[in-house]
């Protein structure tokens, strides 16, 4: 199909580009910017005035819940589309685990047929996630997998750490690590500080992500592994991230959506909604993470989507599941963070595009020449209230539940192909 | 951040008392309704026919999902010497493991007339979640609530402390043991701040003590004669048995050998000083019997008042007229 | 407008009570706050022996539902065995009944006497229930709107005076 979206504010953080132009879409992939190519001749043209043309985004963490939950993955796919999400990284921490190369087939034909965003699962980087005994990670990469992840923290052994590097350095196949060192995490549910200890909830304290740092820098340093470090949380993390940089440490770094915003106040009455993981931290911890954001310490901003029933939040703080659901709340929140830093929109837009796409080092998160058409048009003026109804997701467990939020995507488009269109409603038939 | 969770839910639109959850962020004027409102029902224990009418024809339902015989005792005790009809739910884990979910419990309860909640459980903010949730003419009385808070206790050590020394303007008053693990040190420190007591101070070892102690108001000490030197109020917390082997103390004779009160330690207080305990007490590990059995201890009576604050809170939230 | 001046009251009712109480070795109870007052005086000029007992009905009431708990409650306290006692019940005020209902149910939460006696300074009629008392200072008819009210002065002298209730 040939398309070209007219008279938008196009920006590609990757080519610094930031100014009205057309984009001419042909077999799926960006014909032309600006003018028409030579014989153009389009089929559909859609008219953006007063609305953003960008990349689509790049989630680098969205639970898709399957294998896991029938018919879920089709679902969240809906909602990254409603949320301008074109390409979605999905964590091993399914039901059963992404462990074997059949269940990455199996999940990856479900994301084919189910024709949503773009689908990039990450491989279990130990068998069942245990932490104990690596994964076929070789094989699991043929299988299509981009990189490896421990999900919840480093494995409690250093010694299995240590091989689990060199081994990946071997096939030179990506880390990601949750910098968590789980003793030192214990049975923590909220932010270590005044407000835990007021609360009486049990606390995880910043030496649990700053100990683990320190042990993943020290082994990268002996093995030269590559690693993505997922969630960063605390001041003193984000400065051990900025010193292993300096130094020259293959190091990438990604921070949830959530965090940007809100604090361990924020839990106000042991609200459910604000229970994440990692927890909430202190008001410094997140001045750290905005400084982190604006010198690149930390490359992008994901939605660490995770999706819960009604039921599994309704409950004591300690007890409730942790997460929220972000793929549609993901780009009004990075606006947000945006216009409060006083950032140019395509340094904004650049956290959620072009960085995590060099991070998976795909060819994606650009408006190039020749580069698939994933595109969002997306109104950075719509307001809307953030309710139960006007989620696709699944999941409603949201700290911004009842909350007003700005920034909107209209239009979603993946390979060219219009799969999201706000104004015809075509996301109802999937709630 | 949503206008939900900002507003003080204990307490209706009138600025009644509606549920009690939690002794922080309580006005002081509540808080000293209470201790007058006791000081009725102190008399009606020592009369022939030791309840009054006041909550005839009320339910109040103990749920407890945190076993505590003591603790439910005594609230059976003072919802009965209301004159309400009282119902005990021993809600273990398993049971609400195996199928109904906490909140189904509450809304089958509320169809069987249930006017009371008094709710005791392991989780911190259980309480808080079911007061979300139940009909707005029901009332939630936190029993205990994980480490968090444990309201009518703070209410019963202040009504104690009123007793014996009158005023607490001019009063220091040392918490000592395992603070980072209690709720009733927590709720004590939030009672005494609003009552304006100017010196209150928490005594412990370092793996004992929660963060944000100072923005609470307290002073730290870690060591047990520098934090009871000169203190009019000591209130000695109970040493769990889980705490006592492991990474946060070593044994229960170590901690005894620092943080035991003994009738030496004791005389650096003031000479008047009163030693209380929430009970149950572990004798030769955070108190010596001699202190425990001794005259300036308030141990037992805190068990006589303890039943008349709790009559107390029972009325005032039974007499809030509905939450909007 | 009525004139009310209460001490002369109070010796209308002292008059009438201490003919009531002859040869009977009677204990005074007084309901809060005023009946309190009166019993005090009572007492003395009837050369009554024993301690004033003093009641606070706030838990006996019949309107907990409606208007919930007295803010400010005062302890009762009856220092006397009020099994097979002589009881003359004090208020200041009867009007309808329903206090002087309470006041005895809680008397019988004490014990059981063997006779009360209702003695109060003023009777303003509007009964709603059976209640009638055996010595009155002073029997007035007021309209629903105004209340009577008794207070006391720091000379202990006592004082009758009728407000515009806010509560109506």
């Amino acid at each position: 199909m040939r398309l070209v979206i007219r008279h938008g504010r196009l920006i590609d953080p990757a080519s610094d580009h930031d100014a009205v132009a057309d984009l001419y879409i042909a077999d799926g992939r960006i014909a032309a910017v600006g003018g028409a190519p030579a014989g153009f001749a389009a089929e559909r043209e859609i008219d953006a005035r007063g609305l953003v043309v960008a990349p689509g985004l790049v989630d680098l963490c969205a639970r898709m819940r399957e294998p896991g939950a029938e018919g879920a993955l089709k679902r969240e796919m809906r909602a990254a589309l409603a949320g301008g999400v074109t390409g979605v990284v999905c964590p091993p921490d399914t039901d059963p685990p992404l462990d074997e190369p059949g269940l990455v087939r199996m999940l990856r034909q479900r994301s084919r047929e189910a024709a949503g965003a773009r689908l990039y699962p990450l491989g279990a980087l130990t068998a069942a996630l245990k932490g104990e005994v690596l994964a076929e990670i070789e094989t699991l990469a043929e299988a299509g997998c981009v990189a490896f992840m421990q999900t919840r923290a480093l494995p409690h052994d250093n010694g299995v750490l240590l091989q689990i590097l060199r081994y990946a350095k071997t096939f030179d196949l990506p880390v990601w690590l949750r910098p968590v060192e789980d003793t030192l995490a214990g049975d923590g549910v909220a932010g270590a500080g005044a407000v835990a200890g007021r609360l009486g909830l049990p606390a995880v304290t910043a030496l649990a992500e700053t100990v683990a740092l320190h042990t993943i820098f020290e082994m990268q340093r002996e093995t030269g592994a590559r690693v993505h470090l997922c969630r960063l949380s605390s001041a003193a993390g984000i400065e051990l991230v900025r010193r292993a940089r300096r130094e020259g440490l293959r190091v990438t770094a990604d921070v949830g959506v959530h965090h940007v915003h809100l604090t361990d106040v924020d839990i106000g009455y042991f609200d459910p909604d604000f229970r994440l993981d990692p927890p909430l931290r202190t008001q410094r911890d997140r001045d750290a993470i905005a400084a982190g954001l604006a010198d690149g310490t930390i490359d992008a901003i994901c939605s660490d989507h995770a999706p819960v029933g009604e039921d599994d939040k309704l409950l004591p703080f300690g007890e409730a599941a942790p997460g929220a659901t972000a793929l549609e709340t993901l780009l009004p929140l990075v606006l947000k963070w945006g216009e409060a830093a006083k950032l140019p929109l395509a340094a904004v837009l650049a956290r959620v595009t072009s960085a995590p796409a060099r991070i998976l080092d795909e060819p994606t998160g650009r408006l190039a020449v020749g580069a698939k058409a994933d595109v969002v048009v997306f109104d950075p003026q719509a307001h809307w209230t953030v309710t139960r109804n006007e989620l696709v997701s699944r999941g409603g467990n949201t700290p911004y539940s009842g909350y007003e939020l700005v920034g909107r995507s209209m239009l979603t488009l993946v390979g060219g192909d219009v799969r999201f269109d706000r104004k015809s409603g075509s996301e109802s038939n999937f709630r | 951040m949503t206008s939900e969770s900002g507003r003080n839910p204990q307490l209706n639109r009138n600025g009644e008392l509606h549920h009690l959850l939690s002794l922080e962020g309580l006005p002081r004027a509540i808080i000293e309704r209470v201790l007058a409102t006791a000081d009725g029902f102190i008399n009606v224990a020592e009369r022939e026919v030791k309840s009054v009418p006041l909550l005839r024809g009320r339910s109040v339902f103990n749920l407890f999902f945190e076993h505590s015989t003591r603790t439910r005792t005594t609230f059976e005790i003072a919802a009965r010497r209301l004159s309400a009809d009282v119902f005990n739910l021993d809600i273990t884990r398993s049971s609400t493991a195996k199928g109904e979910s906490l909140l189904d419990t509450i809304n089958n309860l509320t169809a069987m007339q249930a006017d009371m909640f008094v709710v005791r459980h392991a989780a911190s903010g259980a309480p808080h979640l079911i007061a979300r949730h139940v009909a707005p003419h029901v009332h939630v009385i936190n029993a205990g609530d994980g480490r968090h808070a444990h309201p009518t206790q703070g209410l019963l050590d202040m009504y104690t402390i009123r007793h014996y020394k009158r005023d607490f303007a001019n009063l220091t008053v040392a918490i000592v043991g395992d603070i980072l693990h209690s709720r009733v040190a927590r709720s004590d420190i939030h009672a005494l701040t609003t009552l304006g007591v100017p010196e209150v101070r928490a005594v412990g070892p370092l793996t004992l003590l929660p963060d944000g102690l100072e923005q609470m108001g307290v002073r730290v000490f870690t060591r047990l004669d520098e934090g009871i030197r000169g203190a009019d109020v000591i209130i000695m917390l109970r040493l769990q048995n889980e705490r006592m082997r492991g990474a946060l103390l070593p044994s229960a004779q170590e901690y005894f050998r620092n943080y035991g009160l003994t009738p030496e330690r004791l005389r650096l207080a003031k000479p008047d000083a009163i030693v209380m305990h929430p009970g149950p007490m572990n004798r030769g590990v955070e108190i010596d019997s001699r202190v425990a059995d001794g005259a300036q201890s308030v141990i037992l009576p805190q068990v006589t008042f303890g039943i008349a604050v709790r009559m107390a809170v029972l009325s005032i939230a039974a007499s809030s007229q509905r939450m909007q | 407008m009525i004139e009310l001046d209460a001490e002369a009251v109070y010796r209308s009712l002292a008059a009438r009570l201490r003919e009531e109480v002859i040869g009977r070795d009677v204990r005074l109870v007084g309901v809060h706050t005023g009946g309190v007052w009166l019993a005090q005086r009572l007492k003395e000029d009837l050369h009554v022996a024993h301690e004033v007992g003093i009641l606070d009905i706030s838990f006996y009431r019949d309107d907990f539902s409606r208007s919930g708990l007295n803010p400010s409650v005062k302890p009762s306290s009856i220092a006397f065995d009020v099994e097979g006692a002589d009881i003359v019940l004090v208020d200041d005020v009867l009007y309808t009944g329903r206090t002087v209902r309470a006041a005895m149910n809680e008397l019988f939460d004490y014990g059981r006497p063997a006779r009360i006696d209702l003695a109060v300074l003023i009777d303003r009629g509007g009964r709603e229930l059976p209640v009638q008392p055996t010595a009155v200072g002073r029997r007035i008819e007021v309209p629903e709107e105004i209340s009577v009210v008794l207070s006391r002065d720091d000379d202990g002298r006592l004082h009758l005076t009728l407000e515009q209730r806010r509560d109506i």
